[in-house]
């Protein structure tokens, strides 16, 4: 079936869909990453976004059961080269096109991703359409110009879970990273979901920590009421000015709990600073993003995705510390407080997909637990 | 880190001669590294014995050593240079393991030099296996069961723990000679034992067989900091059990989630950790159990190797240049990435297209080899190729092979139409699909189409061959796409669904076989519906920033993003995959011409597929369409860019095949005319020119039927030299005695080109031969060299040993040679490289040949004489002259010095094949010998082409009636004056008894026992001197030529070649064989 594919710029691409048919909408970004669609796709950071992979032969090892961030696919809409509707993978259990019918997105095939990654790249991520309804340019064009500015939302409440829950799993698959528990001692950690992908949980499960996962309304002061260990900031969707009551809780926390936050955790942790975040021109996504840590001189690889960053001429610079910068184009990756036991990144050690170079950061956070 | 000060000079040792498992890829990485390290400041000092490649040009290192690649070699070049370090990792294993020997055997120490790149403790643990499976267990990984032993005895005992299949693979060999995999007891007999004989330390590990696994490989650098990246993950299309090197490979990995990949990454990280590798590129291999994922570590490369060339190519990121800068201290994130400028070189390529490589195998060559496929490599060559999608990266893969094949099939080649066959036929024909296709071999992928046809499944596909089903699936994707064009009329095809095609990769010949029309027809509707490619960037970073590099590859897509420049532009079309005839020379002729052009201010675009080479590298010229050569491709560049002329002449004969097509399609041919190249190649029209200036060739004849060749055949004489019109490599060619071989060999030949006739000529036996290359401007012609041939007339060109400037000839001779090259090129019309190959008997010159193009000895030639022949030959078909060149005064008998170039053959890694030299081509590759007199070049040539020349011993004499004169009594007694002993057959013992010369006598093959080979098998003789005459001691003697090559005992056939081994014997007792600089030689003159 034809599907189109509208940004607001008038660009109009025509391809054919193999997910859900109907109309969506969204910021329209590129990731760069060379395998883990069914990561990228379940990612609750892609809310509220239509992905484009830049490797051009998707769905070629179908979906499974285990390689999941979150209970559903959460972008709103995939578009790719070529589709491959036959999986090979000892893993799989249906191919992609079922899979996205089955939670209903939009794909489309047969783009040009190379002239579309191009063109964010120069223009800007930009709003778009993925319809199989509509074919019709004009109206397309009128419908993607009403679409909502990613600036200014905020979409952590979208994704964010309804009740608190615990979590104990850690990732069970034959590929799970080796655990270098620190202690016998099991930390209680509550975790600000903004968005929170299950590899972040697994991850600190694995480490030692029993997790309270936490809406992202709750507020401080009944986080406090748990008395946990430590607090995590969890990754998400849209403009972290845009939360503002998560910043609030986050200074209220502050001084009080040791403190980790990820990518959307990071700049909420910044803002609650008194920083000041931006939005990218196109954003970081992917998984070759070079980020050196400043305080080893190492370079690490990184899984990233993130649409806005942390201006870190607006931290107090007394205080924080910056400890990590993207080499591609020297913005900042993370920072720790100097004196308060409180740190963060902007990518994701969690990876999922990605390298684990960063792994030891879940470690750093354990040493810092332990120290409090 | 920033770069190491503390070091100033770098010695990088190439790779030596072109073997299978060896090629021009060690030609790039070395010529990136002299290119990097000398902009750093670095005094280079490179050895390599191979004249053929660009890393030798005097102008890529400080000094330039034309040198044996041995340790002893080695050590004279050290104690000359005193380098502060040597890089090891860019020549391949034999850069290895000569920098192996030279740290065990003390003579770093001794110097004060250091290793970089990898240390001797990381070299060895990645070598020696038993090392390395202790390396893996310490990293927490797998690898195969099984283990190391010296003896048959040990073999049978590992081989009871583990079960057959069983992988055997001699330690410390090339490509993994001599290996294999056994499925029998009586198999892992015979096999364990050549395994052992094929190692010089007789060793052989025995494994576990991973045979039907996925196999992956991932190329990895490191550096002083410890930072790891991943450059690039490969594929192989074939599973497990064939070696990498003849695997249809594919980048990125296709079929692994995220998940899987990751394990490797990490798996890769530790291995380069846990071996040591400090700085630079390794390779890992890994097996990957298609059923559960379990992941095995096979082997890891501690250098630059093939694969990191194909990746290098693949992603756009140069290994070898980053590795070299690693060597010397650089932290990846000190240096840009190339390509964007503004990013660093710490990061990982995201690639957003789909790369195939597919080896190319020269088996016709070696009659009654076994040509299937497994653990031992045997291709010669390789294509790559890149596209959106698989499908369209296969297809131009495999018309890029140029093995006649326009894609997957339905291009007018196919053994079968499935269409036509009858019910019983298509089971006949599955039965036999199901079991070819059971063992790997060359071009069963269109096997694997047929049985799709028929209609085999993929899962069935599967379990035959455990390709992965995803490879299979696109095949059926392809196939499917076939069936729905044949649904349609050509004259009724829609936008659409040629659009289609043309993204499947199918190309328009292919279109034209399946609509029955002509593919100029295709070609135009397509143009007129408006169907043309785009040309899309390779930029390491899948459009994420800007690129500024020119490497471009076609799709057939939306956006074009090659900018055609306004600049005056020529393209350069390459020699594309390696053949045994084409090879590293003429990349080197395209890499010259690029130079040069862009010297004389030209934008230069180079047009290739083949990933070995220089020429493909993106810093050698203004722009790289890396694209097959054929018609179809080269006119989609030349709409696109509108060059203002196009060079067809230095790769070799595959882009001169496309000469006429071209021009016939309004393109500028540069240099000498397509009329002219047809002048020399027409036999009739060429015999004409040559009658017409008095010239002497030899008598030919054309025939076109068995019948008629034998008429052909007795009015000119026997023995006469038989081949087939246009070829290149003498493929085919043969020389025949009587009119039953004749006829034989007419069956074949027939087959082999059924459009073009077959010629024969008067085979001149016992002639000497010479080769000249030259440079004509259409007025003056500048005579490069002279080259005297060692081996007589009838030997292919190519196989021969020449010497430069000739050794034994008149005054008057060469002058006539000289002469008549100048006539011939003004009456030719040459314009550019020329090569005429000559040959003289009592006082007769005789042309054998005319080339006007570049020849296989042009790097030799401008090797030896310091005088860059293709960049001369480039200006002037740009317009300049020789006069305006300043190379009209040029005389190569003014050298001081001798050069000797020898070939190399790949006999030890097809057994059984004949070993004797013949028309046909089989040489793989060259070495040189260059020093101040004759015996120590030859002495150097052999030594370079590891055929080692005995001190002292016996020698076993077996020589023609024709030889049984003067000059073999001289050989006769120089030997014995060298103190050798003499043994021979019982004609020429009493020939050399009859002047007093004292000899053994010793049976003929079939006269009785102990005879010649088992003497030679017995280690009794050193040297072997043989010399046939007619057809039936030709055949005798493939015995005794195969007892020498598996015993490693010196080996010669003709008397001049005994004469020459002999001076070489004496140099080397004399101890005047010395190492020189090509620099210093050069300043000499």
């Amino acid at each position: 079936m034809i599907a189109k594919l509208m940004l607001e710029n008038g660009t109009v691409f025509t391809g054919e869909s193999f997910g859900s048919e109907k109309e969506s909408t969204g910021e329209v970004v590129f990731n760069t990453s060379m395998t883990g669609y069914q990561e990228i796709l379940t990612d609750p950071s892609y809310n509220g976004q239509i992905v484009t992979m830049t490797y051009p032969l998707i769905g070629n090892y179908g979906v499974n059961t285990d390689d999941i961030e979150s209970i559903r696919p959460q972008a709103a809409g995939f578009i790719v080269k070529e589709y491959s509707s036959f999986p090979s993978n000892f893993r799989s259990n249906e191919n992609l096109g079922s899979w996205l019918k089955k939670h209903d997105i939009t794909g489309i095939q047969g783009i040009d991703t190379r002239m579309l990654t191009k063109m964010i790249r120069s223009i800007g991520a930009m709003r778009g359409l993925i319809s199989t309804e509509d074919l019709d340019d004009k109206s397309l064009l009128e419908k993607v110009r009403k679409v909502p500015q990613m600036t200014g939302l905020d979409l952590a409440s979208r994704v964010t879970t309804d009740k608190p829950y615990a979590w104990n799993k850690t990732d069970t698959t034959p590929f799970s990273l080796p655990v270098l528990k620190t202690k016998e001692k099991k930390w209680n950690v509550a975790v600000y979901d903004y968005g929170v992908k299950y590899n972040i949980l697994r991850r600190l499960t694995s480490y030692g920590c029993n997790l309270t996962v936490l809406p992202a309304h709750i507020p401080a002061e009944d986080l406090l009421k748990m008395n946990p260990d430590g607090v995590f900031l969890s990754n998400g969707p849209g403009d972290p000015a845009a939360v503002t009551y998560a910043i609030e809780n986050i200074k209220k926390l502050i001084c009080k709990k040791p403190i980790f936050g990820i990518c959307l955790g990071h700049q909420l942790l910044a803002l609650a600073l008194g920083g000041k975040t931006y939005k990218l021109k196109f954003g970081h996504r992917g998984g070759n993003h070079p980020v050196k840590n400043l305080r080893t001189g190492r370079v690490e690889i990184t899984s990233q995705n993130h649409g806005f960053a942390v201006d870190p001429d607006s931290l107090d610079s007394s205080a924080i510390e910056i400890t990590h910068i993207n080499l591609n184009d020297q913005t900042n990756e993370g920072f720790r407080h100097k004196s308060l036991p409180l740190f963060s990144v902007q990518y994701h050690p969690e990876a999922s997909p990605g390298p684990h170079d960063s792994d030891y950061l879940f470690a750093q956070f354990m040493q810092m637990l332990a120290k409090k | 880190m920033p770069k190491r000060t503390d070091i100033q000079s770098v010695l990088i040792i190439g790779s030596g001669p072109i073997v299978i498992g060896q090629a021009c890829e060690f030609d790039y990485s070395g010529t990136q590294a002299c290119r990097v390290l000398r902009k750093e400041g670095y005094r280079v000092i490179l050895v390599n014995s191979n004249p053929a490649t660009i890393m030798t040009d005097p102008e890529f290192a400080d000094a330039t050593y034309i040198e044996p690649i041995t340790a002893e070699f080695l050590e004279k070049i050290i104690e000359r240079e005193r380098p502060d370090v040597i890089l090891p990792t860019m020549g391949g294993q034999t850069a290895l393991n000569t920098a192996v020997t030279l740290a065990e055997n003390g003579v770093l120490k001794k110097y004060g030099v250091e290793l970089i790149g990898a240390n001797l403790g990381a070299i060895k643990m990645a070598e020696d296996r038993e090392l390395f499976r202790k390396a893996m267990d310490r990293a927490g990984l797998q690898s195969a069961r099984g283990g190391f032993v010296n003896s048959i005895d040990e073999a049978l005992k590992i081989a009871e723990t583990i079960g057959f299949p069983i992988i055997i693979r001699p330690s410390f060999t090339l490509g993994g000679t001599g290996g294999g995999t056994a499925f029998n007891m009586e198999e892992f007999h015979s096999k364990v034992t050549h395994g052992l004989n094929c190692s010089p330390i007789h060793q052989v590990l025995i494994e576990e067989s991973v045979i039907g696994w996925k196999e992956y490989e991932l190329e990895v650098m490191r550096d002083t900091k410890d930072n790891v990246v991943i450059i690039c993950s490969i594929e192989n299309f074939d599973p497990m059990g064939v070696h990498t090197g003849d695997s249809i490979t594919v980048a990125p990995a296709q079929t692994l989630t995220d998940k899987e990949y990751q394990q490797l990454r990490d798996a890769s990280i530790r291995v380069i950790r846990e071996i040591g590798v400090e700085t630079g590129g390794s390779n890992i291999q890994f097996g990957v159990n298609p059923k559960d994922g379990r992941v095995l570590v096979i082997e890891m490369n501690p250098r630059v190797s093939r694969s990191s060339a194909l990746a290098s190519k693949a992603t756009g990121f140069p290994i070898a240049k980053i590795a070299a800068m690693l060597a010397v201290g650089y932290t990846l994130d000190e240096i840009p990435n190339d390509i964007t400028k503004l990013t660093p070189a710490s990061f990982e390529p995201a690639i957003d297209y789909c790369v195939v490589k597919i080896p190319r195998w020269d088996f016709e060559k070696f009659k009654g080899v076994d040509d299937t496929l497994g653990v031992q490599m045997k291709s010669v060559g390789e294509a790559m190729s890149i596209g959106r999608t698989f499908k369209e990266a296969l297809q131009k893969a495999l018309r890029s092979l140029e093995q006649g094949r326009s894609g997957l099939g339905a291009d007018g080649k196919d053994i079968i139409d499935v269409k036509k066959l009858s019910d019983a036929e298509k089971d006949e024909w599955k039965r036999k699909i199901m079991e070819r296709i059971q063992i790997p071999r060359p071009n069963n992928i269109f096997y694997i189409r047929y049985g799709l046809q028929l209609g085999l499944t993929i899962e069935q596909l599967f379990q035959i061959t455990g390709i992965d089903p995803w490879f299979l699936f696109n095949i059926r994707q392809i196939v499917e796409m076939e069936d729905k064009l044949k649904s349609e009329q050509f004259e009724k095809v829609s936008p659409e669904l040629l659009r289609k095609a043309k993204e499947y990769g199918f190309s328009d010949h292919q279109l034209a076989e399946i609509w029955k029309t002509k593919e100029p027809s295709v070609r135009a509707r397509r143009k007129k519906m408006n169907i043309i490619p785009v040309y899309k960037t390779v930029d390491t970073c899948a459009a994420e920033f800007a690129a500024s590099t020119p490497y471009h590859y076609s799709t057939y897509e939306r956006e074009n993003e090659s900018v055609k420049s306004g600049n005056k532009k020529i393209i350069i079309l390459g020699g594309g995959p390696n053949r045994i005839g084409q090879g590293i020379e003429f990349d080197y002729c395209c890499v010259h011409g690029v130079m040069a052009l862009r010297e004389e201010g030209y934008e230069v675009i180079m047009v290739n597929c083949n990933p070995e080479t220089v020429s493909t590298d993106y810093d050698t010229t203004d722009k790289l369409y890396f694209e097959p050569l054929t018609l179809e491709d080269v006119l989609n560049i030349c709409d696109h860019e509108e060059p203002y002329g196009v060079i067809v002449s230095f790769g070799g004969q595959t882009p001169l095949k496309s000469a006429k097509a071209l021009e016939e399609n309004g393109i500028r041919i540069l240099g000498t005319s397509p009329e002219g190249i047809d002048l020399a190649e027409d036999r009739e029209r060429f015999g004409e020119l040559l009658r017409k200036f008095n010239i002497v060739h030899p008598e030919y004849g054309t025939a076109y039927t068995v019948d008629n060749a034998v008429l052909v055949a007795e009015k000119i004489g026997y023995p006469v030299l038989v081949r087939p019109s246009y070829v290149l490599g003498g493929r085919a060619m043969e020389v025949c005695y009587s009119a039953d071989s004749l006829r034989s060999y007419m069956k074949k030949a027939v087959d082999v080109s059924p459009d073009h006739p077959v010629l024969i000529d008067c085979f001149l036996e016992d002639a000497f031969e010479y080769d000249v290359d030259c440079v004509c401007d259409g007025k003056d012609v500048m005579i490069g060299g002279v080259m005297q041939h060692i081996e007589e007339a009838g030997i292919h060109s190519g196989d021969s040993a020449c010497v430069i400037p000739p050794y034994m000839i008149s005054g008057k001779t060469l002058d006539e040679i000289m002469e008549i090259t100048v006539k011939l090129a003004k009456a030719l019309e040459v314009v550019g490289l020329m090569n005429v190959q000559f040959a003289t008997k009592d006082n007769i010159v005789y042309v054998l040949e005319v080339n006007p193009r570049a020849s296989r000895t042009v790097p030799f030639v401008s090797k030896a004489t310091g005088v860059p022949l293709a960049k001369i030959a480039a200006k002037v078909m740009a317009g300049k002259t020789i006069e305006e060149l300043g190379c009209k005064d040029f005389d190569f008998r003014k050298l001081k010095h001798i050069s000797v170039k020898e070939a190399v053959f790949p006999f030890s890694k097809f057994p059984r094949t004949p070993v004797f030299l013949g028309p046909e081509m089989r040489s793989t590759g060259e070495v040189m010998g260059i020093s101040d007199n004759f015996g120590a070049s030859v002495a150097k040539s052999q030594i370079a082409a590891n055929n080692s020349l005995p001190l002292s011993g016996t020698v076993f004499l077996s020589v023609n009636n024709n030889d049984k004169n003067e000059v073999s009594l001289n050989i006769a007694r120089d030997l014995q004056a060298l103190g050798f002993s003499l043994t021979a057959t019982s004609g020429t013992a009493d020939f050399l008894n009859s002047h007093s010369i004292r000899c053994e006598k010793v049976f003929k093959v079939n006269e009785g026992r102990p005879n010649s080979v088992d003497l030679i098998k017995n280690g009794k003789i050193q040297f072997v001197i043989n010399t046939p005459l007619g057809a039936v001691s030709r055949y005798d003697e493939y015995s005794i030529g195969w007892a020498a090559l598996e015993n490693k005992v010196a080996f010669v056939t003709t008397l001049s070649a005994a004469a020459t081994a002999i001076k070489a014997i004496q140099k080397i007792k004399e101890g005047g064989v010395s190492v020189k600089s090509i620099q210093e030689y050069l300043k000499q003159d």
